[in-house]
């Protein structure tokens, strides 16, 4: 399984993509760091390009690297080699490389600027998303034969998590605002590792009071270490589940 | 050394495999042959454990193909159409199954030199052209030593002289027990090289006689004679 591995982190190193993907998620980091004079700010606007960037490369990235690596991959089938390890290898290849980009162009600047305990919950959090929209991307690709199709599933699903899923809850928020939400709201952010990641950066940050009730909530819960705990583990479950699922599927899978 | 029992496979509402089943031994070269879109290449896959069967098993060498893969490591295979990582060079390829494969039997590259692929290690897989990567195709299949091997169309793009080589080739494997399994519309070609033949039509096995009782059933001494004959009284 390592041989594979090493083959496929090559192949994805040959691509300029991750490279520069790396190289830009740098000059923006410096950049916003350069420009406020508070890291605390420099922060928040870290956070939010965390949040939008990052999982959007990562899904499109992934689900263009599985649909471009077919014959590859059938190449492999037909060695032997077990499928479940062929799909393992292509997952901790992409998610190897892509957190590796990430790390090195936005952590270590952030590591430099910002070395709190918030800057390194964002690093973990850029880290934990990077890698669930790999698995998420994979389950994508696995989805459909079709390269068109795959890819704006996996677009859609971006889209879904990081605007559509906000304007979800808000929504349920107006229309059940006679009703105490505060509680149903902890379980309903499980639902989204992005939101789930801010939430937690944000908490960090000591502007939850910001957040109103809600906010004191979140507090109580995601500001204990039980809460915590709790909260890496829903997004370690964001890995596992699609990825297994899509484990499962490819084992079936005609090539 | 392949059997198969009653495998069915259908992509959407299109049956392409029906109730196929097969044995074979070392030692038999079988030619499996039939019109276009009857099922060839997917049953070839399904030995490969590259497309799932529906119902039914296939085992190669005594192993099911549904749960296990290292009976891989004694099957060599030359696809209809190779394809391979497009901007790796073909003695990257090459050295990536080699390292893959750990075969610990001696690597077999009599073709690697008699195509002279060495001259052309350098070159990029999506820079070939169809005969020099179906040259590439055949020097893997027979990398190995496998003792089954599994040749989709092995001469089609190959020009005269590399489809006379993979034929001695082809011979001499068969000499040594091996099994081997071809698939190919150029019956003429096949004449000397196979012992059975496999007719195969609307993804069911129609015939599977040794040559010579086909020979001698049919009254020919060609085999493409034998073949057309059967094709035009075939009860239908």
């Amino acid at each position: 399984m390592i041989k594979i591995i090493k083959y496929i982190l090559l192949d994805i190193l040959r691509n300029k993509m991750v490279l520069g993907y790396a190289v830009f998620l740098f000059a923006i980091t410096f950049t916003v760091f350069s420009l406020e004079d508070s890291t605390q700010k420099g922060l928040l606007s870290m956070l939010n390009l965390v949040l939008f960037i990052v999982p959007l490369v990562s899904v499109i990235f992934s689900t263009i690297y599985v649909y471009n690596s077919s014959e590859f991959i059938e190449l492999l089938v037909s060695q032997p080699l077990k499928r479940s390890r062929i799909w393992l290898s292509i997952f901790v290849g992409l998610a190897g490389a892509l957190s590796l980009a990430f790390f090195a162009g936005a952590g270590l600047p952030m590591l430099f600027y910002e070395p709190s305990a918030t800057g390194l919950m964002l690093l973990l959090m850029g880290l934990l998303i990077s890698v669930i929209f790999v698995a998420i991307a994979m389950l994508a690709a696995v989805h459909t034969r079709d390269k068109a199709k795959g890819i704006g599933f996996a677009i859609l699903l971006w889209i879904y998590f990081s605007l559509l899923f906000d304007g979800l809850v808000l929504f349920l928020l107006f229309q059940f605002a006679d009703y105490p939400l505060e509680k149903a709201m902890i379980g309903i952010s499980a639902l989204n590792p992005i939101d789930l990641g801010r939430i937690l950066v944000l908490l960090k940050m000591d502007v939850s009071a910001l957040m109103g009730y809600t906010g004191a909530v979140f507090k109580e819960f995601y500001g204990t270490d039980k809460g915590l705990i709790v909260s890496l583990s829903v997004m370690v479950l964001w890995i596992a589940l699609p990825l297994l699922y899509s484990l499962k599927k490819f084992n079936r899978k005609d090539l | 050394m392949i059997s198969a029992n009653k495998v069915n496979k259908s992509f959407g509402k299109l049956k392409v495999l029906n109730e196929v089943s097969f044995t074979s031994n070392s030692g038999q070269c079988i030619a499996l042959i039939g019109p276009n879109g009857c099922g060839k290449t997917t049953f070839i896959k399904c030995v490969l454990g590259m497309v799932v069967p529906d119902t039914g098993t296939i085992t190669v060498m005594g192993k099911d193909v549904a749960s296990g893969w290292q009976y891989r490591s004694e099957v060599g295979y030359m696809p209809q159409v190779g394809r391979y990582p497009e901007n790796m060079q073909i003695g990257q390829v090459i050295e990536m199954l080699t390292d893959i494969r750990q075969s610990h039997k001696t690597i077999d590259d009599d073709l690697i030199s008699a195509f002279a692929l060495k001259a052309l290690y350098h070159k990029r897989m999506r820079t070939l052209s169809g005969g020099t990567m179906q040259k590439v195709s055949a020097a893997i299949a027979f990398l190995f030593g496998a003792s089954v091997l599994i040749l989709d169309e092995p001469t089609a793009g190959l020009d005269p002289v590399a489809s006379e080589i993979l034929r001695e080739k082809v011979l001499a494997e068969k000499a040594r027990g091996k099994l081997i399994l071809i698939t190919s519309h150029i019956l003429s070609e096949l004449d000397e090289l196979i012992s059975d033949i496999v007719y195969m039509q609307d993804g069911s096995i129609l015939l599977y006689k040794t040559l010579n009782a086909l020979k001698e059933e049919t009254g020919e001494t060609k085999l493409s004679r034998a073949i057309a004959q059967i094709m035009t009284n075939k009860p239908s």
